[in-house]
Parts: structure tokens; sequence; C-alpha cells
């Protein structure tokens, strides 16, 4: 019995590096303990079983979104807030709504762990690693649409979002694509200087 | 291979739309400034050549309808109709850009692109028959609109336009995609057939009703229809013009395509939970467009508020959803058809004759023009005819069968309610014929000065007047484009 003991110690490092990202002076400091948390939540899921989240948690966000964040404070110069008290005067009203937030999430688990023994589940990873997906094909042949059972040994996490992203969900997969693309140059159309005439 | 072959080649104009857009983007990048020209005339180019293309595969498909993609994707006679007018809009704004842009100081292989890549999106949008696919489209041909409005980035005006469209476009997804995600947890799936069937064959759960709310919201916003119309004029106002007479036209199509796909065919049903909804909004939009556009001094503005009176009247169609001849979906289809022509034409006399720099248009710009250029004159004498509903133009015949529709539904008051408004918007339009036609004005103006905006405008006169003078083809053909799972 692992698991227990690895779920507490990177959720107490999840926990650790956030209370570190509002503790700390510098905004620097502040973006490297968010690094600690984010390295804690993929290995969390990793004790989930979940490799691929896991992968897609450091490289998107320990990776592409903390270089962001530190190119961000990099640029913008933000000086050093000596003179200015620890706690801001809207502490009060962010405790009270922390609070709230805390009594909602908290009471929909024990809620929820009440009528479906959520929380007694075992994590058993062994039976996590092999899925089997069985869904309908639905195929078009001449202009009548046509259901055929597909079953599938899916090994791992990976490969089943591979299955969603490349084959289920291909078309929008690829219209997304085209989107970010529109998004990186929406973004330098807008930011860039504007074009003097020069010919 | 889990999708046949076949499958690409139903998307094969709008691939080859997005490998255009993406040619311009390149391509623009060696034109030197005097050049861009050229960008402009590939882009109308590849429009045509896509339209082409959907005739092509369209025929190569075979029987219609065909689905691909794992139901993600239909090719159907309803959604080439869409297609092939959003087409039209796509190479009429690039003829009101050409000069537009090249007197400005920005550059045009961007904005191209964006023009080509958000009529994707639209493409996109008016095949879609699954949630995920309609929503990624969507966001794809807004996200290029945000950029597009606020493209003239030194204006103020641009600028504040291209804010409050991107927050209040990105609020109005975020209601539609929970919207969505509650219509999930009742049926269980995404895709507007599996929907249907999950509805008529089980009792659904209560949210389901706050779910369709929702997404009903993000579709009133999208369409500009109130009490969601507000962001409308300003973003008109403070775009570029001609990305006004894009904007009015082109993504509420688009919007009304997925609108009629989402309702008729997912949330089919369950039209007994959407209609009183939709019947509030549709009298809502007529009142508050119509009344609005009585105040308004800049035209871009008025035009804005118009606008916002036919999306309320096009509603009137989405009620007849029970009929069985199908009026209340070709109602909206020859509608449509007539608005994107009078509004486009509309739009272009206005870019045409602004005066007062950017974001100046006022009424006073039209004071003298049948004297300046009586054919113009007549032109748009044609649109605000056909925009008030009075025949022999397009807007009387679209008008007409909706109205029609509505009656059958037995909405009595609301098509008295959609008369009566239509009354309300001859002084607006006919504050600008009196402009026109009444008051002195000064100046000249020769259509060589612009010829690709007059020859977008005689386009327009003539669509209008050709669907008033003989409608009957128009509906006919319109009757055949009508939803294959329909109610």
């Amino acid at each position: 019995m692992t698991a227990p003991f690895f779920f507490w110690f990177f959720a107490a490092i999840v926990v650790f590096g956030a209370v570190g990202v509002v503790a700390m002076r510098q905004p620097v400091h502040s973006a490297l303990f968010l690094l600690l948390s984010f390295f804690g939540v993929a290995a969390l899921f990793i004790t989930l079983n979940a490799e691929f989240l896991a992968a897609v948690q450091v490289l998107v966000y320990a990776g592409g979104i903390m270089v962001l964040f530190l190119f961000t404070i990099m640029l913008v110069n933000i000086r050093r807030t000596a003179g200015q008290p620890y706690v801001h005067r809207q502490a009060g009203a962010a405790l009270l709504v922390a609070f709230f937030l805390l009594a909602v999430v908290g009471g929909t688990i024990v809620a929820s762990s009440r009528t479906s023994g959520l929380a007694d589940a075992p994590a058993d990873p062994a039976k996590l690693s092999t899925t089997t997906i069985s869904r309908m094909m639905t195929e078009t042949v001449d202009g009548k649409t046509v259901k055929t059972p597909v079953t599938e040994q899916v090994a791992g996490n990976s490969q089943a979002v591979a299955w969603g992203l490349y084959r289920d969900y291909l078309l929008p997969f690829e219209v997304a694509s085209v989107f970010l693309l529109v998004a990186m140059i929406g973004a330098v159309v807008l930011g860039k200087r504007t074009m003097e005439h020069v010919d | 291979m889990p999708f046949p072959a076949g499958d690409t080649l139903l998307i094969l104009p709008e691939l080859f739309l997005t490998a255009a857009a993406s040619f311009v983007l390149l391509w623009a990048t060696f034109v030197s400034r005097p050049r861009e020209r050229g960008l402009a005339f590939f882009s109308i180019g590849a429009l045509a050549a896509t339209g082409l293309l959907l005739f092509v595969s369209a025929r190569m498909a075979g029987t219609l309808p065909r689905s691909a993609f794992g139901g993600m994707f239909a090719m159907d006679r309803f959604g080439l109709y869409f297609k092939g007018i959003l087409l039209l809009v796509g190479i009429v704004t690039i003829l009101f850009s050409l000069r537009f842009i090249s007197v400005s100081p920005y550059p045009g292989g961007e904005y191209y692109g964006l023009i080509l890549f958000s009529t994707v999106g639209m493409l996109f949008m008016a095949s879609g028959t699954h949630l995920a696919s309609i929503v990624v489209a969507l966001e794809l041909m807004a996200l290029s609109q945000y950029v597009l409005a606020g493209y003239f980035k030194r204006e103020t005006k641009s600028l504040e336009a291209s804010a409050k469209y991107f927050v209040l476009g990105a609020f109005s997804s975020g209601v539609l995609i929970y919207g969505i995600s509650l219509v999930y947890g009742a049926a269980g799936t995404l895709s507007l057939a599996g929907i249907a069937t999950a509805f008529t064959t089980a009792k659904p759960p209560a949210f389901l009703v706050i779910g369709i709310i929702f997404v009903g919201c993000g579709m009133f916003f999208k369409i500009a229809s109130a009490p969601f119309h507000v962001w409308a004029p300003d973003v008109y106002e403070g775009a570029p013009t001609p990305i006004s007479a894009f904007f009015a036209v082109g993504p509420k199509l688009a919007a009304y395509a997925i609108f009629a796909r989402i309702f008729f065919v997912g949330f089919g049903p369950r039209a007994g939970d959407w209609s009183a909804i939709i019947a509030a909004s549709a009298a809502l939009t007529m009142v508050v467009g119509n009344v609005g556009a009585l105040m308004q001094t800049n035209v871009k503005r008025l035009l804005g508020y118009s606008s916002i009176g036919h999306a309320g009247y096009a509603l009137l169609g989405l009620l007849a959803y029970g009929d069985a001849s199908g009026i209340g979906l070709w109602s909206i289809l020859v509608y449509l058809l007539a608005y994107a022509f009078m509004n486009l034409g509309a739009f272009g006399l206005v870019i045409l004759l602004e005066s007062k720099g950017y974001a100046g248009e006022s009424v006073d710009d039209f004071n003298g023009l049948a004297a300046k250029n009586p054919w113009l004159a007549a032109a748009m004498l044609v649109f605000l005819l056909s925009l008030a509903g009075i025949p022999p133009t397009a807007g009387f015949v679209g008008k007409y069968f909706l109205f029609s529709a509505a009656m059958k539904a037995g909405w009595f008051w609301l098509s008295l309610l959609a008369v009566l408004m239509s009354a309300v918007s001859l002084f607006y339009y006919f504050r600008i014929a009196r402009a026109m036609y009444l008051v002195e004005g000064e100046g000249t103006l020769h259509w060589r000065e612009e010829p690709a905006v007059s020859a977008a405008i005689a386009l327009c006169a003539a669509g209008t007047l050709a669907m008033g003078i003989l409608p009957g083809p128009f509906v006919q053909f319109a009757r055949t484009c009508l939803l294959p799972f329909g109610p």
C-alpha cells in the first residue's frame, strides 16, 4: 500500500507550493513556487495512472505557461513592493470568499462520498491500466447511417486520449489548430507597432 | 482506417480555403505595399474557387445528405445554401475593402487572411452537426472577427469595438458552452441527432430546460437579438466600415445556420420548451431594433439597429418549426439571402460616401446624392425599400413568407407586431431617402472613383431586384434546401 503515502506526500508538496505562491514578496519567487506546485500535480496524475496528463502538465504548465509568466515578470519589471503592507486591505473579503468556496467544494465532496461511496473506492492502478472502450461506430454507406459496435482494448491513458483526439474528435481538433494559428496572427497584428509606409 | 477516405472529399472546399488563407499570409510578407491589391484579387479568386469546389465535391459525394468524421460534419443542401451565400459575402467584403485598406496605414495581408479564416469558420459552422465541431468553428469565426474589428488600431473607436466584441463574445461563448454542458449531462452525447433521439426516447431531467435556455441565450447574443443586442451598434460603428458590413451579414447568417440546426434537429423534440422564449425574444428584438434606430444620426449605428430588428423578424421563422411543409425553415433561408443583398448594398453606399474620416459617418453624407449620381441614389433607394419591406424588392418577399410562417404557426400577435414595426422602420429608412432626394449636397461622385465598391453595389442591387420581381425560382430553390433530419 504505497499509493496513500505518495498521495499525501505529493499533495503536501502541492499545497506547500500554493501557499508559497501567495506568501512570497518577490514575484519571481512566487513563480518558482508555482512551478513546484505544478510538478506536484503532475506527480499526482502519475499516481492515478494518468501519465499522459502528467506529461502534459509538465510540458504545458511547468514548461510553456511558466516561461510565459517569467517573461511577463521580466518584461513588466515589477518594482519591489518594500513599502507596501504585506496583507492587502481586501484580505477580509478574500478570506470570506475563500471559505465560502471551501464550504461549497467540501460539502459537495462529503455529500457525493455519502451517496456513491466515492471516497471508499480503492484506487487500484492495475485496474485502470487497461480500459475497454466499447462504442458505436457510425458510418454512412450509400446515404444510410449504419451503426456497428466496436470494442477496443485500450492500454493506458495516453492511448485513450489519442483515440479521442485523433479519431472521435479529429475534425474539431483540426479546426482548433487553425483557431490557434488565427489567435497567434491576431496577437501579432494587434500587438506590433503600426507599419509606417516604407516601400 | 476509422474514417473512409471519402470523408476528406467532403471537406475539400474548407481545406482549400484554409490553405489559401495561409498562403495569403505567407505571400503578404513578400509583397510591397502598392502591390497588395494582388492579395485581394487572389483572395477573391480563392473564395470563388471554393464555391466551385463546393459544387464539385457535392456532385462527387453522390446522394446527399452525407455525414462525415463520425457525425461531426454533414454535407447537405441546407449547409451548401448557407456556404454559397457566405462565400459571396466574403467576396463582396473584399471588394468593399480594396481602396479602404490601400489608403489606410494598415497592412492588407493579414486583413484579407483573417477574412478568409473567418469564412472558413463560418463554412464549418454551416455544416456542423455535432456541438463540439460547431463550437470550435464558431470560435474560429469569432476570433478572426475580434481582430478585424480592432484592425484600425490607432483609432480609439476601432479598439473599443474590438474590446467590447471580444469581452462580450467570450462571455456569450461561456454561456453557450455552459448550456451545452448541461445538455450533454442530460443527453449523454453532443451529436445533434443523438440529442434528438435521447430526448424522444427517454424523459430528460429537469435541468435540460436550463441548458436549452442557456444555449438559446448564447445564440441570441450571436445573432444580436434582444436582450443581448447591446454590443451590435457599438461594434458596427467602431469597426472599419467594410468589416461592419461583413459583421452585419456573415456571422449572423452563420449563427442562424447553427441556430436552426441546433434547435430544429437537436432540440426539435423539446420544441415546447423553447418556442415561448424565442417568441419573447423576437418581440423584444423587433421593438428594440426599430425604435432604437429612430434616434440614430450615425448611419452605421442606424444600420446596426436596423439589423437587430431584422434578426427579430427572422426569429419568426424558427417558431414555425412544427409546420410539415417546412415553411419555417425555408422562409428563413429566403429572408437571409434577401438580408445579405440589401444590407451589403446599403453598407456599400456608406463606404462610398464616408466623408468625415473614421467613424464619422452621418446621415448627412447622403445629402444630395441623387444630384451627384442618380444611379447610386437609385441603388440606395432599392436597398432602403427592400429593408423596409416594400415590393417589388427582396425584402418584401422575405418578410411576406416569414410573417405568413408565423401566422401559420398561430403567432398572430407576433406577426401583427412585425408588420407594425416594419411601418416604424419606414421612418428612419426614409430619413436617408429624404437626404438623398430632397436635400442639397455638394461635390460630385463618379462610380469610376470606386469601381470595386460600385461593382459590388450593382451586384447587390441586381440581387435585391431579381428576388423581388421574380421570387419564384429563389423560393423554389430554398424549399429544396431544408434540413435533412428536420422537424
